[in-house]
């Protein structure tokens, strides 16, 4: 996302604002790599997916393939749709293990019925709230985004938007036309009160209905950590309640592929997967 | 990315794309995933596809029974689904006479202003 105070969506159309250079930024960016990737764990965590099972996924906003990258190491499929040609050719640079679809969300997701067992989305769904062209009816386009996402979802599945709310009348004009659509679901607030920390997922059920997942930071969550530690002690956090190797080094990696092997799910060759953290290139 | 093209809404309409490069690769085997994956296909089209591409090789044009255990089978519809790439082409819907132009392996979907 831009530094600046405002907002991406407000200065161009998404095909615009991401062009090559913006694109560039983005995958470069290691800090911008961590919260992808720390976004991308915690959307998954609220798939809700079957324990130790290769899925069929959808990552709504693709981009450059930050977040799609976290679900091929958890062993997922997945399809992207992203509608800047610039950053889907980061993503074939950077040679991803998904499958990618230049498209617009707004358009529908133009797939067969219940193809997913699962979706996600990082920071894209705010991008839908803007008319960019005279022709553009946000409510209309959201509309046609949830109705065709609803039916390209297996029954059971769920839906998870990372997103930066604008404001609450545009949360209440999303929800409004996930629910029209035919979602349950709801809001998850995690750290509520960090400034810094907190962030949004829209979590929806297409077919049956389930209890909201705990906002994390809330004084009923299991994994309740206080939120004044929480942003600096993040890392750590994550390292130390799992007990496993730091994050994206060398063993972390290999310790990961050899669970997977044992579990008999899907692993990259070798050299290619160890390439895509440790090109130089991408660390500044 | 042959995978995500077999699961385009437009495919269970076409009646045979136009690839002018395609591309074979080794990917690893998960029969587990390939057989939760058969159900959601058409199978007629998964055919049709593969045939377009000049890959049918020794695909079964009917889907047989019990392909869960199967494990010859599985490889076969594997080989189908992961292991062939379109990267240059076009998808067309004979419905419609829609085409999608395939670039280094990705499908462009985006609606002109009059079809939006």
């Amino acid at each position: 996302m831009a530094s600046s105070c405002r907002r991406p969506e407000h200065m161009a159309p998404p095909e615009i604002f991401y062009n090559e250079e913006e694109a560039k930024k983005y995958s470069q960016n290691s800090r911008m790599i961590e919260i992808q990737s720390q976004m991308s764990e915690r959307a998954v965590e609220l798939l809700n997916l079957p324990e130790d099972q290769s899925c069929f996924l959808l990552d709504v906003g693709c981009g450059s393939g930050l977040s799609g990258d976290y679900l091929s190491e958890e062993g997922h499929y997945w399809v992207g749709v992203d509608i800047s040609t610039a950053m889907l050719n980061v993503a074939l640079d950077r040679d991803v293990e998904g499958d990618l679809v230049l498209g617009d969300m707004g358009e529908g997701m133009p797939f067969r019925a219940g193809t997913f067992d699962g979706c996600i989305s990082i920071s894209a769904l705010q991008w839908l709230c803007n008319a960019d062209k005279k022709t553009h009816s946000p409510p209309k386009r959201l509309y046609t985004f949830f109705s065709t996402l609803y039916s390209s979802l297996a029954r059971g599945a769920r839906a998870v938007f990372q997103l930066y709310p604008e404001n609450s009348e545009q949360l209440e004009l999303i929800t409004s036309q996930a629910m029209k659509a035919g979602f349950s679901g709801g809001m998850v607030v995690d750290y509520p009160n960090s400034t810094k920390a907190k962030k949004f997922f829209l979590c929806l059920f297409a077919g049956v209905s389930a209890n909201l997942p705990k906002g994390l930071g809330t004084e009923s969550a299991d994994k309740g950590v206080p939120s004044q530690v929480q942003f600096t002690g993040q890392r750590s956090r994550f390292k130390n309640m799992k007990g496993k190797s730091a994050k994206k080094g060398k063993d972390w990696v290999l310790e990961k592929k050899e669970r997977r092997r044992r579990q008999g799910r899907y692993v990259k060759s070798h050299l290619s997967l160890i390439g895509i953290h440790f090109k130089p290139r991408y660390y500044i | 990315m042959c995978i995500c093209i077999l699961y385009l809404n437009v495919l269970s309409r076409i009646s045979g794309s136009q690839a002018t490069e395609v591309k074979v690769s080794e990917v690893e085997f998960n029969p587990n995933f390939v057989s939760r994956m058969i159900p959601k296909l058409e199978w007629s089209a998964l055919v049709q596809a593969a045939d377009g591409l000049g890959h049918l090789q020794d695909l079964p044009t009917e889907l047989i029974a019990d392909y869960e255990a199967n494990e010859d089978f599985l490889r076969k519809v594997h080989r189908v689904l992961l292991e062939v790439e379109v990267l240059e082409g076009c998808l067309q819907c004979p419905e419609s006479g829609r085409e999608f132009p395939i670039t280094r392996g990705v499908p462009n979907m985006l609606l002109n202003e009059e079809e939006a």
